[in-house]
């Protein structure tokens, strides 16, 4: 078990995509309307971090790994009840609030602190995981800052494929910019790898995994540590659904030969 | 009273700054104006003063971090360089462009000296005091934003400012020691074969490219291949950049005939890119990612679809043809190949 692994993988829930989603102004500042109503979804960066997780925990046996979220319990439980089924995990929840408004800072130091009370922890063997952004607040700040908070400096962002070696090192495949892949050799754990969206497809759900998962989940859920976020400086001046609508012209009698026509001129025209 | 810092990186060329950067210059230039702030400028390269050449007519102070260790894009270098430079500064705002580069360590910098930080700003604003534009849920709510800590960090987005494009001369900068220690080596660069590349941040146009490419046609049979010729020979005359929706892109994960060049790389809206180009074409697309999320900032739209129901075109592109997109685009490449 050279490599067993400590992983932690940061994962926040987010409105199905699909959701129709309309801006509100609530006292703590903006949110989305009926967002507790609407239905949620792990974030799908996340997800794919959590998959490549399993995998890597899977193919290096021994391999712990633990799922931590910050949202409202009774969100948390809802989106587990999918989540468990997908692959095996411990959740370490965090009740706190819902949303991609809240200030980054305030929720990276929450799940800092809940990954450092984590039992049998270690610090320096953890690799950290998490998307590289969210489907919220779509920052891409908030795994980089709890890396910050737990000492890690080598961090990974638009991470689709790690392959560990032998000695504990690994290679590191980094989206940047042109369609291309950065690709780095790390010592090893600790790192910081927010993920994009890797190479896995989601897994099939597996009601054993759930089974088993959900043992955990629930006395995990019932014991969750109640956060407040500070705003941290933050206000916000307004959060508004942006206004421009275009005119759209439906063509519907035009033969395939026109339209390519009016195309190829559109193109070509600077 | 504002100071402003605008934290700069080298190219791949080493000896340039970036595109970004130099983007960033400008908006930091404008604040600086705007505000009767100070402005210094911050250049993380190999060698920082051939680097800072194009910033000797900028009117700011040039603040360098040079050494082989910084001619390439890694965590702790980067962010030891920019932590040395925000210190040396002491600004209260600074300004960065949001490439790879600067995104992968910036919010660690910030938590370094102490600030806040965020990304992807769009526009900056406000009449007494800095206020920021950015957007939220995958571009679906855009929200102004301001903060009272400082320092506070701002990444820009590409394509938000005018490039800085000042004489080039002998640049001045005060050079910043810091420990290039890592633990990474950057071995190199994963690049698809020259004409394999379908992704060109660059292009005047993004074509998009939706599931029904590999949907079953007229005849009942699926035409993958033919999909795949024409969209190919489509980038090959117009040199577009490809897109593509996420259901397409997920069907090779999931062991369906897919179009052999997409890769997530490709893909647009929900979990994929959301990139700048002055025109965008979408076919055989269907649902809010590709035409909401996808298109936030394609300039002129237009869309070949099926479907004259498409309540996701409606109102997000220009002009929506409702034909069978493989009779349209195999015209579509023979008069292009013809004005060739």
């Amino acid at each position: 078990m050279a490599n067993a692994l400590q992983i932690v993988v940061c994962a926040g829930i987010v409105p199905d995509p699909l959701q129709t989603l309309e801006p509100v102004t609530n006292p703590t500042g903006p949110g989305i309307k009926n967002e507790m109503v609407l239905p949620a979804v792990l974030d799908p960066w996340a997800a794919s971090a959590l998959y490549e997780a399993a995998n890597l925990a899977t193919k290096n046996p021994g391999s712990k790994l633990w799922l931590v979220s910050l949202g409202p319990k009774a969100k948390l439980q809802q989106v587990m009840m999918t989540v468990a089924q997908k692959v095996a995990f411990e959740l370490v929840p965090v009740d706190g609030p819902l949303g991609g408004f809240p200030d980054a800072h305030s929720t990276a130091a929450a799940l800092a602190s809940a990954i450092e009370a984590i039992p049998g922890i270690d610090k320096t063997k953890v690799l950290l995981f998490g998307g590289w952004e969210s489907a919220s607040r779509g920052a891409g700040v908030t795994l980089q800052l709890v890396g910050e908070k737990l000492g890690i400096v080598d961090q990974f962002q638009g991470v689709d494929q790690i392959d560990v070696r032998d000695d504990g090192s690994f290679e590191v495949l980094e989206r940047v910019e042109g369609g291309r892949h950065q690709v780095s050799v790390c010592a090893g754990a600790p790192a910081v790898l927010g993920w994009a969206t890797g190479s896995l497809a989601e897994p099939r759900n597996n009601p054993q995994i759930g089974m088993a998962n959900m043992r955990t989940i629930m006395p995990a859920l019932q014991k969750a540590k109640a956060v407040t976020l500070d705003a941290n400086g933050l206000s916000y001046v307004s959060a508004k659904l942006p206004s421009q609508q275009r005119e759209t012209r439906v063509v519907k009698d035009m033969t395939p030969d026109a339209i390519a026509a009016e195309l190829v001129e559109w193109i070509v025209a600077e | 009273m504002e100071s402003i810092l605008v934290l700069t990186h080298a190219d791949d060329s080493g000896v340039a700054l970036s595109k970004g950067s130099l983007e960033a210059v400008t908006a930091g230039k404008e604040l600086a104006a705007k505000l009767g702030a100070q402005l210094a400028i911050g250049v993380v390269a190999k060698d920082a003063s051939a680097a800072a050449g194009v910033l000797a007519s900028a009117g700011a102070k040039l603040l360098g971090v040079s050494g082989e260790a910084f001619a390439q894009a890694r965590y702790a270098t980067d962010a030891a360089a920019c932590e040395a430079i925000a210190k040396a500064a002491a600004a209260t705002i600074v300004l960065a462009p949001g490439s790879s580069r600067f995104t992968r360590v910036m919010a660690g910098v910030a938590s370094r000296v102490g600030g806040t930080i965020d990304t992807h700003v769009t526009a900056l604003g406000g009449a007494d005091k800095v206020e920021a534009s950015r957007w939220y849920y995958r571009q679906r709510i855009e929200a102004v934003l301001t903060r009272a800590g400082r320092p506070w960090f701002l990444l820009l987005d590409a394509g938000t400012h005018a490039a800085f494009a000042g004489a080039a001369g002998a640049a001045t900068v005060e050079a910043i020691s810091v420990d290039a220690a890592s633990r990474t080596t950057v071995t190199g660069f994963k690049t698809p074969e020259l004409d394999a590349q379908t992704i060109r941040p660059d292009a005047k146009m993004l074509f998009v490219a939706g599931a029904g490419w590999t949907k079953k046609q007229p005849d009942g049979a699926v035409h993958v291949a033919d999909a795949g010729k024409l969209i190919l020979g489509f980038l090959k005359n117009t040199s577009a950049s490809l897109g593509s929706s996420k259901s397409l892109v997920d069907q090779g994960s999931e062991g369906n005939s897919v179009l052999p060049f997409l890769t997530h790389m490709n893909q647009i809206g929900q979990t994929g890119a959301t990139p700048r180009h002055p025109k965008g074409l979408a076919t055989c697309c269907h649902g809010e990612e590709p035409h909401v999320v996808g298109w936030r900032f394609i300039g002129d739209r237009r869309a070949v679809s099926l479907d004259p129901n498409c309540g996701w075109t409606r109102g997000k592109a220009d002009v929506v043809y409702i034909a069978d997109a493989f009779a349209v685009m195999t015209k579509v490449n023979e008069l292009l190949a013809a004005r060739s």
